[in-house]
């Protein structure tokens, strides 16, 4: 199951973002390299992700996994590298970074400017099943309710890539569960390409159609998920755990799920 | 103390709470009476401390002949107009240091170096450059006002979360939306703040100016009454500039809790 890292990708258009009429894959970043100063975070990285898969992206602290998801979201500059995206791309942070003055709805409707964009908010809303917190001030929503307004804002815009930095890092397990729940439901309605950065490599195998482990600089290794969804913790489920541990290093010993009564995974950080 | 108990047992101690209200009256109240007493025997003389009920019957006489509505007005004028003069200054300051670098190091340093001078030693350079009509007046209750509200709304500025400023960028909120939308309401809390130093500061500065020559106003008043040794008058004036004072600060607060109303702090209530 475990692909060669780097598969060799023709020559596509080399621009950082365009339409998404073009055929080809939704993502193609070539030959990718990020430096902070002296040190290469990310060191010609090649990656494809095709129409509407679900990828998910794991790697430990400071391997560059966020780093290559702001490039794809163009917060970070990729100028001159060959990173092509969908134009119309989304971003789910860590926090909700939900504007603490607007009301939930502003929130969601924040620089749409088309004559529907209340209604399209309000739809979005009851998406995640928060038509009911429309009209309240950030500040009183949970953690988890506050993501899943975080959600509406990304898929108002109807984006062709949504990019999910980490978005239940800080939710307890429970929410958790039903966050991804929720994402995979969405992203069956409207099927865009998702790349999930994380660091639970349980919640990697539970979403994604393919695993990426990102290590020096590379993608150094994945797993396609085959598993039927929803995704039990079975005996495949436990191989490819076992084997995504041993390529982020942490090999040699069982997982832990045993010792755990609830919920049963494994984070790694 | 009483708050915090309130908070949790309103019902329970609501009791406590009156009676510790009650309580905090009695010293104010004997002090009072105290001065009263000193009065009526000749322990304080009326050439140094008028009596508290020569100054009710004075303040009582002041209102009804329309004396200190003429003068209030002439003083409130003056803080009138040097507020918005300062405020406007010091907003426009503060955004141009505060939303780009080369405006910040052009205006920075010179207003830096400007509000460590004492703003009151100026007036007789103000007396030379305006004479000694209102022009003088106004202008150092401006002056004054400037340096608070340029400090808090520029620190207001540059302390806007740029995970906010990020996320709102990458939904495509830029420019001039992006600082309607994000920058300024993100600092609206440090300008209310700078508000309230300036209103505190321009009584402050009215109290000065007015000894400048006036014809009219609260300072003139004091300036008639110590001639005539007419305590009664100084003591009324005095109480009402702390009234301004404490309504300035009621102000400032009613406004933040209306502008404010998405902040933690004020929804808990």
């Amino acid at each position: 199951m475990v692909a060669p890292a780097h598969r060799p990708i023709p020559g596509g258009p080399r621009s950082a973002a365009s339409g998404g009429l073009s055929p080809g894959p939704a993502v193609k970043v070539e030959g990718f390299t990020r430096r902070f100063g002296q040190v290469v975070v990310l060191d010609g990285l090649d990656l494809e992700i095709a129409r509407g898969e679900f990828v998910a992206l794991l790697g430990r602290s400071g391997s560059g996994k966020t780093t290559l998801l702001r490039a794809l979201a163009g917060l970070d500059s990729a100028e001159g590298q060959a990173v092509r995206t969908p134009a119309a791309r989304a971003v789910v942070f860590q926090e909700p970074r939900l504007l603490p003055w607007k009301r939930v709805w502003r929130n969601v409707m924040l620089g749409l400017h088309t004559a529907d964009a209340k209604y399209r908010a309000g739809a979005s809303l009851a998406e995640v099943g928060l038509e009911q917190r429309a009209d309240v001030w950030p500040a009183t929503l949970s953690g988890g309710e506050a993501q899943r307004v975080a959600l509406a804002r990304a898929l108002v815009r109807e984006p062709q890539l949504l990019l999910l930095d980490e978005p239940f890092a800080s939710l307890d397990a429970l929410t958790r569960l039903k966050m991804h729940e929720l994402v995979l439901a969405l992203w069956r309605r409207h099927a865009p390409t998702v790349l999930i950065v994380t660091h639970d490599v349980d919640e990697a195998i539970t979403l994604a159609d393919r695993v990426l482990v990102l290590d020096g600089g590379r993608i150094a290794a994945e797993e396609q998920i085959t598993l039927p969804r929803p995704r039990e913790v079975d005996a495949t489920f436990q191989a490819v755990r076992r084997r995504l541990l041993g390529h982020l290093g942490v090999d040699g010993h069982e997982p832990k799920a045993e010792l755990v009564p609830f919920p049963a995974r494994e984070i790694v950080s | 103390m009483a708050l915090v108990d309130t908070i949790r047992f309103p019902a329970t101690f609501s009791g406590v709470r009156w009676s510790r209200i009650g309580r905090r009256w009695i010293s104010p109240l004997v002090l009072l009476a105290l001065w009263e007493v000193g009065s009526r025997t000749g322990v304080i003389p009326p050439r140094v401390l008028a009596a508290p009920s020569s100054v009710a019957v004075t303040f009582w006489g002041m209102v009804q002949s329309g004396e200190l509505a003429t003068n209030l007005a002439v003083s409130f004028g003056r803080v009138a107009a040097g507020l918005v003069i300062g405020v406007i200054a010091g907003s426009v300051l503060a955004l141009i240091a505060g939303l780009s670098r080369l405006g910040e190091d052009a205006v920075d340093p010179p207003i830096q170096m400007l509000r460590t001078l004492p703003v009151l030693a100026l007036s007789p350079l103000f007396i030379v450059w305006f004479g000694i009509d209102e022009t003088p007046k106004v202008a150092l209750i401006a002056l004054a006002v400037t340096f608070p509200v340029y400090l808090n709304l520029f620190s207001g500025i540059r302390s806007v979360d740029p995970k906010l400023v990020e996320a709102a960028r990458s939904f495509g909120v830029t420019g001039l939306e992006l600082i309607r939308q994000v920058i300024l309401p993100g600092a609206l809390p440090s300008f209310l703040l700078g508000i309230r130093f300036a209103l505190a500061v321009a009584v402050l500065v009215l109290v000065v100016a007015e000894q400048i020559n006036a014809q009219a106003g609260l300072g003139y008043l004091i300036n008639n009454a110590r001639d005539f040794l007419r305590t009664d008058i100084i003591v009324v004036c005095l109480v009402i500039y702390a009234f301004l004072g404490l309504g300035a600060d009621a102000l400032v607060r009613a406004v933040e809790t209306r502008a404010l109303a998405w902040r933690p702090t004020f929804l808990k209530r």
